[in-house]
């Protein structure tokens, strides 16, 4: 009998439920439009997140770029609109000066003729540390990477882009263990990548780079201890941004920059804008919850009202139970019942309708190209319906508490009296 | 059964005080049935209230079976209703969404007995009153007749002490009353105590006692011989 699950229970309020089939169904829709608006809304908000977010997939967003520029100002002597290059002991100092960074590679690069055998094209090399792999969105697809031995003993290997293949290689040829000329010096391809990055995916030149030993850049190619670019990628419980001023006052002190001046250290922070992603998904976020709430509470207030309308109707009945037996707390408990699972009921079947349509979306989706949407996969997650339902059950549950109280507060025998 | 001793019971209207019963002493027996007469605003429906506790005096002193029924709480109203009482109405009060049988199970619900014994009971109690054939079928299937015998089922379903009946030819004609007066004088010879309130004086002279009340108050209390209403019938 007290049992919130007693089957007993529950047929009443099936039964009295059924009895008013159509005003059921009407009440229920008002709280099934708001789940489903809320559902659609938050799906459409993930999914934008995850559509963006691919975009930088495979990309370490707490990282920024640094380059050099000309000076603006004049500092110690030393006059304006003056060249300077960072040098491969800035990456020391900076490790060991700032603290929480996870990676600091330098970058060498520039656009030169490459040939093998006949053919032959103007590509783009760099080269790089052996930790730029894991802060580019590169997947090798063949051989290997940069590692540090190459570094040390300065060899001359390369990994080049699939792009190139087609460009430099006969079908059918082995691209592993073959040599290309760069600036007509050979060198033995180790490896094959692809950049997957949305940038990468759209531009064929990403495709076609040539990947080499930072250190066998600088020597073969004359660049001593110069560096042009710093791929900096923070530890994961630091931020880039942060440690971003740091780092841009230590370069300043050791190429005596002037440290009001803005423009001589070039510098790209993806954490920023990855960050303002985040603000703007948050954002989404919490705007879709909010109109979806608003919307639910108008259905909620729906059946509230429509309660208390059952109520008046059924003050006779309620009545009848009472001098039957029924106490307050049995008919309290019945109509707040009846409320929950009539808005649990519409809610959910409002998360089923959601989720119908969501799939057809998601079968047109992915019969797209990932690369030209902002949009992917939009989904209601498990969290997210947990929420909701734990609001459908405190709604429904607000809903019944005054319809429940009216229903009671008259006395059984004037609730028999009514007609 | 029933010991009422000097009760009062007014209604407030608007800024007037209609007082309904000015000081009524009333025993019942076990066993009795008894009528209680009078014309509209004569408080008959009133005693019949307080009787049913679906209704308080405001003074006086109401003893049922040995229990003193005062101040009481909705929840143990709603029990004392449940296990002493059963109620018969004029406008049978069945729950027209539910059929016979749940209808008369109802007391035996908010018992907390179990469904299978529920529907056991309920199903005995149509019987008695001769629908068991009827079981399945809703109010609106039934006759005006059949419905009471349904409610006076109902009544019975959780073995009242005793059998309150409001008017319960009221909404019926000639036959169909004395077929449903035959049914509750069959249940009083079975030793049910049974009050019930009517205006109708072939009614009332199928009860044992007629007690009339006129302005609140009794005005007469007289045994009779009980007209059998199988004569009738």
């Amino acid at each position: 009998m007290n049992s919130l699950f007693h089957r007993d229970l529950w047929v009443e309020i099936l039964s009295s439920l059924k009895s008013n089939g159509a005003r059921t169904f009407v009440t229920a829709f008002g709280v099934f439009w708001g789940i489903f608006i809320m559902v659609l809304l938050l799906s459409a908000a993930s999914g934008f997140e995850t559509g963006i977010k691919s975009k930088f997939k495979g990309i370490a967003t707490n990282s920024i770029f640094i380059w050099t520029q000309k000076t603006s100002l004049e500092y110690k002597g030393m006059p304006r609109n003056r060249w300077y290059h960072f040098d491969i002991q800035d990456a020391q100092a900076i490790k060991d000066n700032i603290k929480g960074l996870r990676i600091v590679s330098p970058q060498n690069n520039f656009t030169t003729e490459i040939k093998h055998i006949t053919k032959e094209g103007s590509f783009k090399v760099e080269g790089n540390a052996p930790e730029f792999l894991g802060q580019k969105a590169l997947k090798l697809t063949q051989g290997r990477f940069i590692n540090q031995k190459d570094i040390d003993q300065k060899r001359k290997i390369a990994i080049i882009g699939w792009g190139l293949i087609d460009e430099l290689y006969e079908k059918g040829e082995d691209v592993i263990g073959s040599f290309i000329k760069i600036k007509g010096v050979n060198f033995k391809v180790v490896g094959v990548f692809k950049d997957t990055s949305i940038n990468g995916q759209k531009n064929i030149r990403a495709q076609q780079n040539v990947h080499i030993p930072f250190n066998t850049f600088s020597q073969v190619f004359n660049f001593g201890d110069r560096v042009n670019y710093f791929f900096i990628t923070a530890d994961d419980d630091q931020s880039a941004t942060e440690l971003k001023n740091k780092i841009i006052t230590l370069l300043q002190t050791r190429h005596k920059i002037n440290p009001k001046d803005k423009r001589a250290i070039g510098n790209f922070d993806l954490n920023e804008q990855f960050e303002k992603f985040n603000m703007l998904f948050a954002t989404l976020k919490i705007v879709s919850f909010f109109v979806g709430i608003m919307i639910l509470i108008s259905g909620v207030i729906g059946i509230s009202n429509i309660m208390l309308i059952v109520i008046k109707e059924r003050t006779k009945e309620i009545g009848i139970r009472r001098a039957l037996g029924a106490t307050p707390m049995v008919i309290k408990k019945q109509i707040i019942l009846e409320s929950v699972f009539l808005t649990i009921l519409s809610g959910m079947a409002g998360v089923s309708f959601a989720s119908l349509i969501l799939f057809f979306v998601n079968l047109k989706i992915d019969s797209m190209d990932p690369v030209d949407l902002m949009i992917l996969n939009p989904i209601i997650n498990l969290p997210t319906l947990f929420t909701i339902f734990i609001i459908l059950v405190f709604f429904g549950l607000l809903a019944g508490l005054i319809p429940a109280n009216k229903a009671v507060k008259m006395k059984p025998i004037n609730a028999i009296r009514t007609e | 059964m029933i010991r009422i001793t000097d009760i009062y019971k007014s209604y407030q209207i608007g800024k007037n005080t209609l007082p309904v019963l000015k000081g009524i002493d009333f025993n019942v027996d076990k066993g009795e049935m008894v009528s209680i007469m009078g014309s509209s605003g004569s408080g008959k429906s009133t005693l019949l209230n307080i009787i049913g506790i679906l209704d308080e005096a405001d003074r006086g002193t109401y003893n049922l079976d040995g229990i003193e029924v005062k101040n009481l709480n909705e929840k143990i109203a709603a029990k004392y209703r449940n296990q002493f009482l059963g109620f018969i109405f004029q406008s049978f009060n069945l729950i027209n969404y539910k059929t016979a049988l749940d209808n008369v199970a109802l007391p035996l619900y908010y018992q907390g007995v179990s469904r299978k014994k529920r529907e056991e009971k309920a199903l005995f109690y149509l019987d008695k009153v001769g629908l068991s054939n009827w079981a399945k079928h809703v109010p609106s299937e039934l006759s005006g007749g059949q419905k009471q015998r349904v409610a006076i089922a109902r009544a019975l379903a959780s073995d009242p002490k005793v059998l309150l009946a409001d008017e319960p030819t009221g909404a019926l004609d000639t036959k169909t009353s004395y077929g449903v007066m035959e049914l509750l004088q069959q249940i009083n010879d079975e030793g049910k105590t049974v009050i019930i309130v009517t205006h109708e004086p072939d009614i009332a002279a199928m009860t044992k006692r007629n007690v009339e009340l006129k302005d609140g108050l009794i005005i007469s209390d007289k045994i009779i011989e009980p007209v059998r209403a199988t004569l009738y019938v």
